[in-house]
């Protein structure tokens, strides 16, 4: 017994000799005479309440203490084409353009622009704009960056069409295209420039230079950042929370007045929403559908949502099933899944029943496309394809990647039953999806994509062009749908630079695509942001789900 | 002594070898790690290249004898997503993992022990039937929804508790971040605190009170009340004390087993562990990570034990430690 006692001892014994080396210096002084354990207990709960409260009492007004479900995962932009990482950008980098709400470019480093010829496009920027690091900001950065955007994994696909990026003089620009491009401006928004004094160089720490892009390990640029933006990166414990401070010689002064951002990557959706609820954050995104309703209710919180524009689909395998490549089938399928009832009734009016790849706003949106759930029609295609009967065929989902995908894919799977279609679902955690996903492992697979382009034609050139593993077209088109009509479009509108004539394009494209029932549209997953109402933050977010967090005022 | 230690450190080395065997086997089948580091547009073709760089598609004993031999160099590779040495990923979550596990066992030893004796002495009592109701509904409810129910309670409708995250930490010995010594940091240990040893603290009262009743039958027991002992001396010197042998050998297995509770509590708690880590680099499949996550436990459950080995001998003099002829 009295061992035992000692063991247990021994573990307190160790936490107050704990407390003793931080606390005892300062102790010492007021009482040199102080012995007795219990007073000397008593003593240092009193110093350690007083160190408490004065620690509590720093916080500032203007600090946003903001939680999203993951945190940055490098501090290097080009590292990884993400969600995250370009909402990090927006916060430590500026864009030489950025989309406004309602789908234009507004100014950023790039004051204004034109097209010189119709390979070339002309920037002028910003005078007077100064780095983290102090240094100024010119047209060669914005060369250096064009040049590192090509030679990273991510982005290099999306900046094939540039050919080089040329200085005209140190505040203006020329951006170079292999050939008459439609998308400049769109793509201007993924330009960061990044300072290429900071980033040139060799790195000390691993001998490397400084402007590598490692995936995997160390870099210089991972562990380091200079930008134009708002705020800074003053403390960063990946996974845990990153400290951004505002810039003090950011060139927009007529913005937002957050001074600091603490942002906490909260996971867990039930954990986020209660850290809003009890008040230990600010803001928080996403908010998840269960929770919409109470955010909503609560006295002192605010609730912004929005449709989204990532679409979620369902491709159907014409190369492994005879059955998809009929057109009269895949139709049949498209008029037997009640889109409108899954939005309401699953997403809990959390989604947007689409009918099309292209969200409102686009330039291919064709408004004529609606939702067409119709069982009787369902039921009189498959009897005119001769599968009155039906057949049974296998489907793949992932558990974790989109708003209730699980779910979705479940009901799809009752609706396919009422036109005598068996369909064998599995899911899957999306770390293992995607290889069976390239594989074409089952008859139906589930995608979900947003464009990186703000633009419909990435919507055709990855879904639903013909697959091709030279140019890398169709490289998730696992429907195997292949119709030259879409192909040529698409190609077409790539190089059209007229606003109009490209829209035209675009929508056509979107009614042959509804008409051939290439694919099922499901609905695209709203967004959702909550904070405190005391902050304009219906101002800051957008579809992209870029909040631009400089620009928020809390009153 | 010397021959026990030796014995242990072996049978540690081999349980070692076969948890990173298996945990090295099934990482095959938690996806591939270069899809979590790249964005949709790569084609496969780079990532191949970037698989290859990665050494991911080398056969499978080659990758594992690669892994065994840096890992008797101390190095266990490199987390993908963090973009570090796992070691140094794993040893700055550990602490937060420990301090966890340190409260909560504190609750339960602090909690079961006068629960436990109460109850098996006074089974008639009213209070002593609450412990035991109680004790069902703990065993019963899963720890997330306890953390749930707990920070829905504390922190959103009476705001009296933190919601999430370990608060404020200090720094010691240069690398151990302790939210033990501040009043923010205690604070935030309290629900964790209490989600985790719910699941343990009801088991301990239902171990303890039940061994406590059967030693209170025993004949030694009742040769000390035929004696004319004082009951205090009866209860809590002769019958607690040999109570205590199967207590402390459940304990240090379950030591372990909360280890791996820290998981689900760390996750709803958003406790930057190793628990939280863990379901996180399987979401990622960071392989290398994940392995040693495995490993490192592994390792925690064999030192427990042998600790719980050797506090046994000393509670009971009569058992005599394998090798101590």
């Amino acid at each position: 017994m009295g061992k035992v006692q000692a063991v247990l001892h021994l573990g307190t014994g160790i936490m107050a000799n704990g407390d003793n080396r931080w606390h005892l210096p300062c102790k010492k002084k007021n009482h040199p005479e102080g012995r007795g354990v219990k007073r000397l207990i008593v003593r240092m709960f009193f110093v350690l309440a007083v160190t408490m409260l004065a620690l509590g009492s720093t916080t500032q007004a203007a600090t946003l203490k903001l939680a999203m479900d993951a945190d940055p995962v490098s501090l290097d932009p080009h590292v990884q084409l993400s969600g995250g990482m370009l909402q990090y950008s927006h916060m430590v980098f500026d864009p030489l353009v950025r989309w406004t709400k309602d789908g234009k470019f507004e100014p950023r480093l790039a004051e204004k622009w034109e097209l010189v010829n119709p390979t070339t496009t002309r920037f002028y920027l910003r005078k007077g704009v100064k780095f983290h690091s102090g240094n100024d900001f010119t047209a060669e950065d914005v060369v250096f960056t064009l040049a590192r955007l090509k030679k990273s994994d991510d982005y290099k696909g999306l900046f094939e069409n540039f050919a080089e990026a040329k200085v005209v003089d140190p505040h203006t620009v020329d951006l170079i295209t292999k050939e008459p491009y439609g998308l400049v401006m769109a793509m201007g928004t993924y330009i960061f420039p990044m300072d290429k004094k900071f980033y040139t160089g060799a790195d000390e720490k691993n001998g490397k230079t400084k402007d590598l892009i490692i995936k995997t390990d160390y870099s210089f640029a991972n562990f380091n950042e200079s930008g134009t933006g708002p705020f800074t990166v003053a403390e960063r414990e990946q996974g845990v929370k990153t400290v951004f401070t505002r810039f003090a010689g950011y060139w927009d002064k007529n913005t937002g007045n957050v001074s600091e951002i603490i942002l906490t990557p909260i996971s867990e959706n039930p954990t986020r929403v209660a850290a809003l609820l009890s008040g230990d954050v600010d803001f928080i995104m996403p908010v998840p559908p269960t929770d919409l309703e109470r955010v909503e209710k609560t006295d002192g919180l605010q609730l912004v949502t929005m449709s989204g524009s990532r679409i979620i689909t369902f491709q159907l395998n014409q190369k492994r099933r005879e059955e998809f490549a009929n057109a009269k089938v895949r139709q049949a399928m498209a008029y037997a899944y009640n889109n409108v009832g899954v939005a309401d009734k699953i997403m809990k009016g959390f989604a947007t029943p689409a009918a099309q790849n292209s969200p409102q706003g686009y330039q291919g949106y064709n408004p004529d496309l609606q939702p067409r759930y119709d069982l009787d029609m369902a039921k009189k295609l498959m009897k005119e394809a001769g599968y009155e009967k039906g057949f049974e065929c296998t489907m793949i989902a992932p558990n974790n990647r989109y708003v209730n995908d699980e779910k979705i894919a479940q009901a799809f799977v009752n609706m396919m039953s009422k036109i005598g279609i068996k369909v064998n679902l599995k899911t899957m955690p999306k770390a293992q999806y995607w290889d069976q996903f390239d594989a074409q492992v089952a008859d139906i697979q589930m995608i979900g994509w947003h464009s990186d382009t703000e633009d419909s034609a990435n919507f055709f050139e990855y879904l639903y062009m013909c697959p091709n593993k030279e140019t890398g077209r169709g490289q998730y088109n696992s429907g195997n749908y292949c119709n030259q009509e879409v192909d040529d479009l698409t190609l077409a509108s790539n190089s059209e630079t007229d606003t109009a004539k490209r829209s035209a394009m675009l929508q056509k494209i979107e009614k042959i695509l509804f008409d051939d029932a290439a694919f099922i549209p499901l609905h695209w997953q709203n967004l959702s942001w909550a904070s405190k109402d005391n902050m304009n933050t219906e101002d800051i977010v957008n579809v992209m789900n870029f909040p631009y967090f400089g620009d928020l005022t809390i009153k | 002594m010397f021959a026990f230690t030796v014995r242990r450190v072996a049978q540690a080395i081999l349980v070692m070898l076969i948890i990173s065997f298996i945990g090295f086997s099934i990482k095959h089948n938690f996806g591939d790690p270069v899809r979590e580091l790249v964005g949709e547009r790569v084609t496969p073709q780079e990532r191949a290249e970037i698989r290859e760089k990665l050494g991911l598609n080398d056969p499978f004993l080659v990758q594992y004898g690669r892994f065994l031999q840096s890992a008797v160099h101390g190095d266990l590779g490199r987390s993908f997503f963090f973009k570090k040495p796992v070691t140094e990923v794993i040893l700055a979550k550990a602490p937060a993992t420990l301090e966890l596990v340190f409260c909560a066992s504190l609750i339960v030893i602090g909690l079961s022990i006068p629960m436990g004796i109460y109850s098996a002495i006074h089974p008639k009592r009213f209070f002593s039937r609450l412990i035991m109701g109680f004790s069902i509904v703990g065993v019963s409810v899963p720890v997330f929804l306890t953390a749930i129910l707990l920070i829905y309670i504390f922190s959103v409708e009476l705001g009296w508790l933190p919601s999430f995250g370990r608060g404020e930490t200090v720094r010691l010995f240069g690398f151990w971040d302790s939210g033990l010594l501040t009043r923010d940091g205690l604070l935030h240990l309290i629900m964790p605190s209490i989600a985790l040893s719910s699941i343990m603290l009801p088991l301990f009262i239902r171990l303890i009170r039940s061994e406590m009743m059967e030693v209170l039958e025993t004949e030694y027991v009742k040769f000390a009340w035929a004696k004319g002992l004082k009951p205090r001396r009866v209860w809590y010197v002769h019958a607690f004390k040999n109570t205590l042998l199967p207590v402390i050998t459940v304990g240090g297995v379950q030591l372990g087993i909360m280890v791996a509770f820290t998981i689900l509590t760390e996750t709803v708690f958003q406790w930057q562990g190793m628990g939280a880590m863990f379901i996180e680099s399987v979401s990622r499949a960071d392989t290398a990570l994940m392995v040693s996550y495995i490993v490192v436990v592994g390792f925690i459950f064999v030192v427990v034990n042998t600790m719980v080995d050797l506090i046994y001998g000393i509670v009971n003099p009569t058992v005599r430690i394998a090798g101590r002829k």
